[in-house]
């Protein structure tokens, strides 16, 4: 601060590019240090952590993905709960799973501690994929497919929200994703453990 | 055209002593009222919201839910906000730099198309031809004059945003300034270069959309329409951290004669906004199918967080130079003596600190928290989403703008504050309300809940979602936090309107004495000592102690940084309990 004392609406005369104080110096070198820590930490995380959006992406016709789906529904089909296909795919499986307004077709039955990858596309509108209890979002564009490999880490009764304004039944659209352990029951130590089950398998 | 021999009527502002171009001042004026009247109409909406999303009132049905939803969206970010920055573009290109404004009338032209717009994107929202909300992703629909108005609007803003550049050529040329525009001024050119990057992209996106919904063309591609729309709509807002950033400057100075401690540092943080903020479309992107996370990781953290840099500067340096200018003024006690005893019962000095304070600890941490590509996974259209933005928009943004706009009445409209008990709390009232908002919106969201849902109860939905109890608490918190809120609202409105229309003419200021409904800074201007600059030499002498001359502000950046890493790590340690996915 060399310059002559001034406000901010005073004009300046003069040269002001002027060497700043020691203060002002120090606390650019921290600021600039902890935004180099903030970018460091995505891509670390990729390395390292074990949560990333990246996955597979590519364009896909709508109608196309929903066909897919279908049948992928009707081949791994183990039951059915309030009309909709409960689906069991083996691990390792391309899972597939789309939102239409208003709804997540179909019931995904998925083995803890095993890998998928999971296919979100829409068959309209945009969507939103919310993971309930987890608070897991991925957004849901109709004419992309978003595969994500994913590793159910506890068994449990799941909820998938849509948290993406889709028309005016999109806060009754509603789907689920059940996580069985080892001994195929849906026993959990999640927070959706209290959820009923009726009329579900 | 010159000065000369376009007669243009001037008055001298007596505290300032600067000429104000009436025709400048009357479109001041314009502007600043149809932003408190677009003010007026959010702020109606939002208390109708906010008894909705209150699960225990549960207010509004489904259709009108969404409809108001989209009708706050527009009025308070779109028709408040960028009228109200119009007037602050008349403002600091004119009064400030003692110029005339460039071709007054065809800005009333620009006026004109933006009000034109903004009446047709209401009749289009308030009828239900437009239910695709502020954000109005195709495949979703509107009417054809729904797009049409936005684009009026935008052209009309884009004219006058071309006008204050060529008012400050004119300003320029006709040397109404000695040296370097005033910091201000530079703050607010900062956010005219950044609304012209982001109406061109508004244009990218709206006259396909527009094409689309008239038949002309056969689609818009979802997620190219998600990206272009985001630099339309984020950068909207980083128009509004520049110009926030600058009435933080000009509110310091008017209120407590706060200084620039170094040129350089400022306008060069102005100048990281320029070149980075604009690429902040990304932080809606992060967890869409479109884009690979090469590109989400560069362009959410603006180049390596630089924008984010730029803040954290604005962050020392408005502080610093409040308590400098203090400090200056004899107020050297200790390390917050200058806070202690700064003039809280001025609204415009309280709006000024809740800004800043709720601004930086809120909007900006969980700002750039939100904005990291994996921790977005927790956080995408959650309540935390909406958490962040109202604490930067509306805390931050609009408590500023309400803060300078009790410094416009007497300077501008040349009346005095109605109301003047009123307005002194109604930054209390208001910030703090929206604080309860804010709060009861980031800790719902941490829980899942959604943004933009007529109803978490989930009753009509084929399978139940049974939130967390404790989801209740933080919905009352929104609802009642948003009454106190909206009543603060209400009461700007309430004084605003009551003294331009009706309020006590008011032309000249005595000094030195308390005058109701006259902000302190007017009647006790904060001038600085004959021998402030040797004061300030001695300051900044080594010898002053090696946290250098303002030592509080020191250790208020030091809170925030801890602040700042707690929360950030936190959200890392919560992703880190999910499923597995890549």
């Amino acid at each position: 601060m060399l310059t002559r004392v001034h406000t901010g609406l005073d004009a300046v005369p003069g040269i002001w590019w002027k060497p700043a104080h020691k203060a002002e110096k120090v606390w650019v070198g921290i600021a600039f240090a902890w935004c180099i820590v903030l970018f460091a930490m995505m891509p670390l995380w990729h390395w390292k952590g074990g949560q990333n959006p990246s996955g597979v992406r590519r364009r896909v016709d709508p109608k196309a993905f929903y066909a897919r789906t279908v049948l992928f529904a009707s081949k791994y089909k183990v039951g059915e709960d309030r009309g909709l296909p409960i689906v069991q795919p083996p691990p390792g499986a391309d899972v597939y799973l789309v939102g239409l307004t208003f709804q997540w077709y179909p019931i995904l039955k998925l083995e803890q501690g095993k890998e998928y990858m999971l296919h979100l596309s829409s068959l309209d509108v945009n969507h939103g994929f919310s993971l309930y209890p987890l608070n897991v979002n991925f957004a849901v564009v109709p004419g992309y497919d978003y595969g994500l490999r994913v590793t159910p880490t506890a068994a449990g009764d799941f909820r998938i929200i849509c948290n993406e304004f889709c028309g005016i039944g999109h806060h009754a659209m509603v789907g689920r994703v059940i996580v069985v352990d080892s001994t195929g029951r849906a026993v959990a130590d999640n927070g959706a453990a209290h959820i009923r089950q009726a009329g579900a398998p | 055209m010159t000065a000369t021999s376009f007669p243009a009527a001037y008055r001298n502002c007596p505290v300032t002593a600067r000429r104000i171009n009436l025709q400048a001042e009357r479109l001041i004026r314009v502007n600043a009222v149809v932003s408190v009247v677009a003010l007026l109409v959010g702020a109606i909406a939002a208390l109708l919201l906010v008894l909705t999303r209150w699960q225990a009132v549960h207010l509004l049905p489904a259709v009108w839910y969404y409809r108001i939803l989209g009708v706050h969206g527009m009025n308070m970010l779109i028709f408040f906000i960028i009228f109200f920055e119009m007037a602050v573009l008349w403002f600091a290109g004119t009064v400030l730099l003692n110029a005339r404004p460039a071709a007054p009338r065809y800005g009333w032209f620009n006026f004109g198309l933006m009000l034109v717009g903004s009446l047709l994107v209401e009749a289009m929202q308030w009828s239900g031809r437009a239910d695709v909300l502020y954000t109005s992703y195709p495949p979703l629909k509107a009417h054809p004059l729904f797009y049409l108005g936005v684009i009026l609007f935008a052209v009309g803003a884009l004219g006058v945003v071309g006008q204050f550049f060529a008012t400050l050529t004119i300003a320029k040329r006709e040397k109404t300034y000695i040296g370097s525009m005033p910091l201000v001024v530079y703050g607010a050119m900062t956010a005219a270069i950044i609304a012209v990057i982001t109406l061109v992209h508004g244009a990218m996106v709206y006259i396909p959309t527009f094409l689309w919904s008239v038949g002309l063309i056969k689609g818009v591609d979802p997620q190219i329409y998600r990206l272009l729309w985001w630099a339309l709509g984020h950068s909207a807002q980083q128009i509004n951290v520049a110009a926030m950033v600058a009435i933080w400057y000009m509110l310091g100075a008017l209120t407590v004669g706060a200084v620039v401690l170094n040129e350089k540092v400022s306008r060069s943080a102005f100048v990281l906004y320029i070149l980075f903020i604009s690429m902040a479309s990304a932080h809606h992107l992060l967890v869409d199918p479109g884009f690979g996370s090469a590109w989400k990781i560069v362009n959410t953290s603006y180049f390596m967080y630089m924008a984010v840099l730029a803040s954290m500067v604005h962050g020392f340096t408005v502080p610093a130079g409040m308590e400098l200018g203090m400090r200056l003024r004899g107020y050297t006690d200790g390390l917050f003596g200058w806070l202690r005893r700064a003039p809280w019962g001025d609204p415009g000095f309280s709006s000024l600190i809740l800004s800043v304070v709720v601004f930086g600890f809120f909007g900006g941490i969980t700002g750039v928290t939100l904005g990291t590509e994996q921790i977005n996974i927790i956080a995408h259209n959650t309540l935390r989403i909406p958490g962040h933005f109202h604490a930067t928009v509306v805390s931050g943004t609009a408590v500023a703008f309400m803060g300078a706009t009790y410094y416009l009445l007497p300077l501008i409209f040349q009346r005095k504050v109605a109301f003047w008990k009123l307005a002194k709390l109604q930054p209390y009232m208001f910030a703090g309300g929206m604080l309860l908002v804010e709060t009861g919106m980031t800790f719902a969201g941490s829980f899942g809940v959604p943004r933009r849902h007529w109803d978490i109860s989930f009753s009509q939905a084929p399978f139940d979602v049974p939130f967390n109890p404790v989801v209740d608490l933080f919905l009352a918190m929104i609802g009642i936090g948003g009454i106190i809120a909206v009543t603060g609202a209400l009461s700007f409105i309430l004084i605003a309107v009551k003294s331009v229309f009706f309020g006590e003419r008011i032309t000249e200021f005595p000094q030195g004495v308390d005058v109701v409904g006259v902000p302190q800074g007017l009647t006790r201007p904060p001038v600085h000592a004959t021998n402030a600059d040797e004061i300030n030499a001695e300051l900044h002498a080594p010898g002053h102690g090696k946290w250098g001359p303002t030592p509080g502000t020191v250790v208020l950046v030091g809170v925030f940084l801890l602040a700042f890493m707690l929360y950030y790590f936190t959200n890392w340690k919560l992703l880190s309990f999910l499923w597995k996915i890549g």
